[in-house]
């Protein structure tokens, strides 16, 4: 099959990080390769220059055109890259939530000077594509309030509606239960069939093996190898994306302690589902791991934000140590033992603009050891955070540089140094190792573990199915605000407790 | 009582209130326009300022009243430029930014004015915009003199409304703009620029704001007074909140003020000894400060208000 | 073809150089309005440093201009550093300025040693109230502060115009709406003999030093930079927002309030409407001139002070228009935000085309 694009040795540079380094790759026509690397490897990097979000440092690409010939490609422009045929589906959806999804779908493809938006024509085009790929969502409802699943859905359709001849999806699964996941690559072969090339970006070995027919491997920015997914395995492209095995963690056996964590028929109130709990009761034990699994979205939001104090219950009780908390705020749960590690490190885990130093303190400010009569005490908190670093191998430019430059893996390191260092009783890891590379990740993982043989209780609330079952002595799993027990560790079975339609 | 009800019933106190909203309805248009996009522009105050000076000198320059009209939109265009370069691709602070204009923008026009004629001890009039005397319509009983003696500019006001609605909602130059204001990577991913549309609407949105401070000096007065904006700016920003970012409500919103406005006037000269009539000037401001208490929890703030983006991050 | 890149570090040096060459720029553009006013360019700038420094008196008078900069510069820095738009330092200014003289008039018997600071205190007091309610409106219906507070400042005005031709007004001022003088004895005393400077100077640095430390020294600093930065994160970690936004409003109204309480208790003596020429506004300039720390609102006041008494002097002398103060100000402020920008971001024009191949 002739091929529809060559990526010829793109290099792109972010200040001192290279994230692509002369990468070269091809695409053939109605193939579905995958672009498989750790986190960090570079593949969004290199599929956003593919389509114009960025301009490479240097190399070029070649697309084909109508009567498949490889043209060159004027680079960094969105709107050229449409034009081509090439469409992208990003990681973080780019819908409009105030528009519905026909006019997401239909902007941009007509021109601004235009006096009327031709809907009817734009609605008919839509349900020829919807019937002819079987991926079907609503038209008439602003996007903000339909689920995650839809929304996907939403922009893989507008990407065909422009009738592009490449899609390029950004880490499809992220979102979806196993079952979704099947479908939705159901969907993906057709459409392959039918003429369309696919390239689709993921981090997850399994995924890559069942759906894709060729694996590209990034390590570091450079393309380390090509596979035909039917004649490899595991252990094989495992060693072209880390270079050596892979083992997710060591889990010894430990028997549970007392009860940490009750949290009793607790409802709590938010914007939407992510963050709306009802009737919802969990304890969590010392020297304990439970495993909150599910797609996000479904509750999590609110049960974290319960645990790190964020939010009250409307009704029921949390209780930490067998102490009820009477008004829970990230104060009172820090004073009661709680550490926290939030999900978004670089909203909610740090200021930006403050030194590292000052970052390691932020949530003990009434402790004598950091502050006398209201004043700072400025040589004991950067000595203490000369300690921390050295003990949590954070490395950067120093800690009276700011957070925000430190790369995503030592600013999570920070986090743990200053969760850890408090002796907590109990944690809560919240997707700890999303955008990690497997360094970093096996760091958060160890120390996790290491908590919980210390006598901590563990909540680990994480999208990562695989991280679950390796680290969680019990596992949760989560859907629309609801926890349910997961009596085996069989995946499908997990699956479909995601997706609710299981007993 | 009575004379209350007897005063909202008179056709004078509502051909008035219509008056008084007139620059309203430019400058929440275009306060509109630029926060639909995603852009606070706190220029308003200055832009109005900018805007009753240059419509008034052009016409005493011999412009014409159309093309006093003319440059009081170029110099709310100019302004806005500045204040969108600043804010878009730079992304600075917009509201010091805008604070910034606001500063720029009243001290030149002060500035001009008073070098361009610096002996006059009262200030110099121009022959404003008429009524307009629409044959048969402003015959019609209450209606009649309510709306059909009201000057052009109040017209054009009106038609904006229409038009800023039209825009919005059934082209796809609006669709983009709605787009842009809640999430610039929606239209970035869909090949349009976000620069373009929203350095845009903060030109058309700031053109619309000169213009309501040039009905001030050509249409409401005939002269342009230190101090006559007195406010109006901020006004507008917070009818805007008020009318949830809609034109039609925006509409409502202003004559709803000019009402009001029109009220405390009257009531004044009724019960003028008994209470200061200082309470009735405050009336406007408190108003538009419980305005914006009651209607700042809206859903359809737009989500990207206030957030620079860059081209190239993601 | 240009590209913007984040610098990765700011040193101190450029964080000092913006504000100066802003300055410097905003003098320097304003050579084009004194030309569009047919003056010797030149002479418009001579006149404008001897209306400044050319005598002790020109100098006194310009300490005297920047007295109340200081505390409105104050008071819009701190604020602006926890992300707290106080635009209402005028209001909260006169607020300052009207209950000095309510008590300060004679209402109260006490001793000249104690009225003094009675009066300083229940000013501040006065203007940390105008800024609480705002905040208040804030944190309880999300109603943004910038517009509470800029609709406010004419309220207050209003509210001073009635006070002055009702309760406060003077019986013995000839009908002029203004209020009964200050009692002698209360008034803060003057720096030097037969110069208006007075100590409402010292009170500003003594205020502007104990800011500089609380900002970067004590955990109350610490609280409103964290606030500022990021609220979300330092909420997650436990600071209380609310209380401290509510502590720096607390604060920041009470500064501007010592404004007004020092222009009337310090140098005119009473009150009226137009106590304040916007002094209020331009302290949020001096704010930003200063790169929101508190040692430099000390020297951005100086220089904005400098401004307004060089061109009034330079007005009376040539005729230009004064509201050539008000452009420089503008144009400063305007200066100042764009050289912010080159302190984060670096231009790169890059020559590479962009369809070729390396």
């Amino acid at each position: 099959m002739g091929k529809v694009f060559a990526l010829k040795s793109l290099s792109k540079r972010f200040g001192s990080v290279l994230a692509n380094d002369r990468v070269s790759l091809d695409l053939h026509q109605g193939e579905v390769l995958a672009l498989l690397g750790e986190n960090g490897s570079g593949k969004t990097t290199l599929m956003n220059m593919l389509f114009g979000h960025y301009l490479p440092d240097s190399g070029t690409i070649d697309v084909a055109d109508r009567d498949g010939i490889l043209q060159p490609m004027l680079l960094g422009q969105p709107q050229i890259a449409l034009a081509k045929g090439i469409g992208m589906v990003h990681q973080h959806f780019t819908l409009a939530e105030n528009l519905n999804a026909l006019e997401n779908i239909m902007m941009g493809s007509e021109r601004l000077t235009a006096l009327r938006r031709q809907t009817a024509r734009g609605r008919d085009k839509l349900n020829r594509i919807m019937d002819e790929t079987g991926l079907r969502a609503p038209m008439d409802v602003p996007v903000g309030r339909l689920s995650v699943g839809e929304r996907q859905r939403i922009e893989i359709l507008k990407a065909l509606y422009r009738d592009v001849r490449i899609l390029v999806l950004d880490e499809p699964t992220a979102v979806l239960t196993p079952q979704e996941a099947d479908a939705l690559f159901e969907n993906i072969h057709t459409m392959a069939a039918a003429g369309l090339s696919v390239i689709f970006i993921s981090h997850k070995l399994r995924e890559v093996l069942s759906f894709s027919q060729r694996i590209v491997v990034l390590r570091q920015g450079r393309n380390v190898g090509e596979l035909i997914t039917k004649q490899t395995n595991e252990t094989e492209i495992a060693k072209l994306m880390v270079g050596s095995g892979v083992s997710l963690a060591d889990r010894e056996d430990v028997t549970p302690g007392g009860t940490v964590l009750k949290i009793d028929q607790a409802a709590v109130n938010g914007y939407s589902k992510r963050d709306t709990l009802q009737d919802l009761s969990l304890e969590a034990r010392a020297h304990e791991i439970l495993g909150i699994a599910g797609v996000s979205g479904n509750g999590q939001t609110g049960l974290a934000g319960l645990i790190a104090g964020l939010k009250r219950p409307v009704t029921g009780s949390i209780a930490v140590d067998g102490q009820i908390i009477a008004r829970p705020s990230p104060k009172t749960m820090l004073k009661a033992g709680v550490g926290r590690i939030p999900e978004d490190r670089h909203q909610e885990g740090i200021i930006g603009t403050l030194s590292l130093a000052d970052n390691l303190v932020i949530e003990q400010l009434d402790d004598p050891a950091v502050q006398r009569f209201g004043i700072l005490r400025r040589t004991e908190i950067k000595a203490a955070a000369h300690q921390r670093c050295a003990d949590y191998d954070v490395r950067g430019p120093g800690v009276d540089a700011e957070a925000r430059l430190f790369s995503g893996g030592n600013i999570q390191k920070m986090i743990l140094a200053r969760v850890f260092e408090q002796n907590p009783k109990l944690i809560l890891a919240n997707q700890p190792t999303r955008g990690l590379d497997m360094g970093a990740s096996a760091e958060v993982r160890r120390r996790l573990l290491e908590a919980r043989k210390r006598g901590a209780a563990v909540v680990l609330i994480s999208e990562d199915l695989d991280e679950v079952l390796a680290l969680s002595d019990r596992i949760l799993v989560m859907h629309d605000g609801q926890l349910t027990q997961a009596k085996t560790r069989d995946r499908a079975t997990i699956g479909l407790l995601m997706a609710g339609t299981a007993t | 009582m009575m004379d209350i009800l007897n005063i909202l019933m008179s056709e004078s106190f509502w051909a008035a209130s219509l008056r008084i909203a007139s620059p309203l309805i430019f400058g929440v248009l275009g306060a509109l326009l630029c926060e639909r996009a995603g852009v606070l522009n706190l220029g308003i105050e200055g832009i109005f300022v900018a805007g009753a000076m240059a419509g008034w000198m052009a016409v005493w320059l011999g412009a014409g009243l159309w093309g006093g009209v003319f440059f009081a939109a170029l110099a709310g265009a100019a302004l806005g430029l500045l204040h969108g370069i600043l804010t878009v691709p730079l992304g600075l602070s917009q509201h010091v930014s805008g604070l910034g204009v606001t500063m720029f923008a009243t001290s030149l026009s002060y500035f001009t004015y008073r070098t361009s004629l610096p002996d006059v001890t009262s200030p110099p009039r121009i022959e404003p915009f008429r009524a307009l005397d629409i044959p048969i319509l402003s015959d019609l009983p209450f209606i009649g003199p309510v709306l059909f003696q009201q000057t052009a500019l109040t017209w054009v006001a009106l038609g904006l409304v229409g038009a800023v609605w039209y825009i919005m909602s059934r082209t796809p130059l609006g669709t983009a703009l709605r787009a842009v204001g809640d999430n610039p990577d929606s239209v970035d991913a869909q090949g349009l620029s976000v620069y373009g549309l929203r350095i845009g609407a903060i030109v058309a949105g700031s053109a619309l704001m000169a213009l309501g401070g040039a009905f001030l000096t050509m249409s409401a007065f005939d002269a342009f007074f230190f101090g006559m904006v007195n406010g109006r700016g901020w006004i507008c920003i917070a009818l805007v909140i008020f009318a949830s970012w809609r034109p039609g409500k925006a509409l409502l919103g202003a004559i709803l003020f000019g009402a009001f406005d029109a009220l405390q006037v009257r009531l004044q000269t009724e019960v003028g000894a008994l209470v200061p009539s200082q309470i009735f000037l405050m009336t406007p401001y408190i108003l538009s400060i419980l305005a914006l208490v009651v209607a700042a929890r809206r859903a359809d703030y737009p989500r990207a208000l206030l957030k620079p983006w860059f081209k190239g991050q993601r | 073809m240009m590209r913007i890149e984040p610098r990765p570090e700011m040193t101190k040096a450029m964080l000092i150089s913006v504000p100066i060459l802003s300055a410097i720029a905003s003098l320097v553009i304003a050579a084009l309005p004194i030309a569009f006013a047919g003056a010797d360019i030149l002479q418009a700038y001579r006149e404008m440093f001897n209306g400044v420094f050319g005598s002790v008196f020109a100098i006194s008078e310009m300490l005297t201009r920047a007295t109340p900069l200081m505390f409105t510069g104050l008071a819009a820095a701190l604020a602006f550093r926890a992300r707290l738009w106080n635009i209402g330092a005028e209001g909260q200014l006169y607020l300052g300025a009207l209950m000095a003289v309510t008590v300060g008039t004679g209402y109260l018997d006490l001793p000249p040693l104690m009225l003094t600071p009675v009066i300083i205190l229940m000013a501040a007091l006065a203007g940390a109230v105008g800024m609480a309610v705002p905040t208040f409106l804030k944190i309880r219906f999300g109603a943004d502060e910038v517009v509470t507070t800029l609709l406010l400042n004419f309220v207050i005005l209003i509210f001073v115009q009635m006070m002055l031709e009702g309760a406060l007004k003077d019986p013995m001022g000839l009908g002029w709406p203004q209020s009964s003088p200050i009692v002698e004895e209360a008034m803060l005393p003057t720096l030097l003999p037969r110069m208006r400077v007075h100590s409402g100077l010292i009170l500003a640095l003594v205020c502007a030093g104990i800011a500089q430390f609380m900002l970067s020294r004590t955990v109350w600093g610490f609280r409103l930079r964290a606030v500022g930065e990021n609220p979300v994160a330092a909420g997650y970690a436990g600071i209380p927002v609310n209380r401290s936004l509510f502590t720096i409003a607390i604060v920041s109204g009470g500064l501007a309030g010592l404004a007004g309480m020092s222009e009337v208790v310090g140098l005119k003596g009473y009150l009226t409407s137009d106590l304040s020429p916007g002094f209020g506004y331009i302290g949020i300039v001096v704010a930003m001139l200063a790169g929101l720390s508190p040692a430099g609102v000390v020297l951005a006041a100086l220089f904005i002070a400098s401004v307004f008494v060089g061109a009034d002097s330079m007005s009376r002398a040539m005729g230009v228009s004064s509201y050539l103060a008000d452009l420089i100000v503008a144009l400063s402020l305007l200066s100042v935000l764009i050289g912010g920008f080159f302190t984060r971001f670096r231009v790169i024009w890059s020559t590479r085309n962009r369809r070729q191949s390396p």
